[in-house]
């Protein structure tokens, strides 16, 4: 059976900002600080509510890393959801509507 | 003469970080206390557009170790703690405190205003000694017993201390400058009342010798942050002190300074 598609969005409540290959995001909520390496930063300018994590892991990091699919994409599965567990993203088993631009 | 109702004004204005406050008393003795505390940071007669109408109660006991509590409300900040309660509006510049007669709420409420006046433009309050030599800021920023106090007392002849516990960094036309500040700490000396465009931020760490090291601008950041003077933790504001802190660290040179305390730390810097 195929695993279910997952599809991360950015939260509103955070800041963030990439310094080098580095990207620092915090929290607005309670203030905590994530530092997200290289990997971590392609993955989370990937994210936009819309993209299966499944083909932000096939396109932002195999096609870059010398990493099997599975490998990256159980790893990428655990780091969004220890963003998620802060708040700093949210994951929804459908793709979100975006908001139309006024 | 005296109208009935009416009371002489005993205002004093204190200019900190370029930014004069009127503190509004109609109480002598707390001019008095308000012009000793803040002694060169004083400027009698100059004008402000920025005002604090401070009310007078009796003391109350409260915990000293308290944190204060900073808050939004309808446009307003409100801050509060065991011995004061305050608001400050942003827009008009001006707000009110009560508290009774002593040196120490006013100097926190102080502390929290020009916080929420720096985040608007790009500055904090941090904690940090800082000092000017040959016309040049540096910062030395760190946590409780990381050596601020240690490195205001080993500075030799020529540097002018400018605080150490508070720096007020201000950002002015895209530059960084240092401002002295009356926030002492175990020093317990107010600060020169001058400015300097800051040339360095240096974080500390006692070691067994002295070096500068470079350091990941990313955790620059995140050591910074850890030691902004942050009291409003609305999400808007929390915003603007994460940009302030990326925004400095990207214009101004952030290094770790590993020193043994001893006055040969400073032939490493300036």
């Amino acid at each position: 059976m195929a695993a279910m598609e997952i599809y991360p969005s950015q939260s509103a409540d955070i800041a963030s900002r990439t310094i080098g290959d580095d990207t620092l995001i915090m929290s607005t909520l309670d203030s905590t600080i994530f530092v997200l390496n290289s990997v971590g930063t392609a993955i989370w300018n990937a994210v936009d509510g819309k993209t299966p994590l499944s083909q932000i892991v096939h396109d932002r990091v195999c096609a870059e890393y010398e990493v099997t699919n599975e490998q990256a994409f159980a790893d990428a599965k655990e780091f969004v959801d220890r963003l998620a567990a802060h708040g700093i993203l949210s994951i929804s088993d459908a793709p979100i509507p975006q908001k139309e631009a006024p | 003469m005296q109208f009935p109702g009416t009371e002489p004004n005993h205002d004093v204005t204190i200019e900190i970080g370029g930014f004069p406050i009127e503190v509004q008393t109609t109480d002598a003795e707390f001019e008095r206390i308000l012009k000793g505390r803040y002694g060169d940071y004083v400027r009698p007669g100059a004008a402000s557009r920025f005002s604090l109408r401070v009310r007078l109660t009796a003391p109350a006991s409260f915990d000293p170790d308290a944190d204060a509590e900073v808050w939004l409300e309808d446009r307003e900040w409100k801050m509060e703690r065991g011995d004061f309660r305050a608001s400050w509006n942003p827009e008009e510049g001006c707000g009110e405190v009560l508290q009774s007669a002593n040196p120490y709420s006013i100097d926190s409420v102080l502390r929290i205003v020009h916080t929420l006046m720096l985040a608007t433009e790009g500055g904090f309050l941090l904690h940090a000694s800082s000092a000017v030599r040959n016309g040049k800021a540096f910062l030395f920023s760190g946590v409780s017993e990381a050596g601020k106090t240690t490195m205001a007392r080993l500075a030799p002849p020529d540097v002018e201390l400018l605080t150490d516990e508070a720096s007020y960094v201000r950002k002015v036309d895209g530059c960084y400058y240092a401002y002295g500040t009356p926030f002492a700490g175990e020093f317990g000396e107010p600060g020169k009342n001058i400015s300097a465009p800051i040339a360095a931020l240096y974080l500390l760490n006692k070691a067994s010798e002295n070096r500068i090291e470079e350091i990941d601008p990313a955790i620059a950041v995140q050591r910074i942050l850890r030691n902004i003077l942050f009291f409003a933790h609305e999400p808007g504001m929390v915003r603007q002190v994460f940009e302030s802190a990326c925004a400095f660290v990207a214009a101004v040179p952030v290094r770790q300074l590993s020193f043994f305390p001893d006055p040969r730390v400073w032939e490493l810097i300036g």
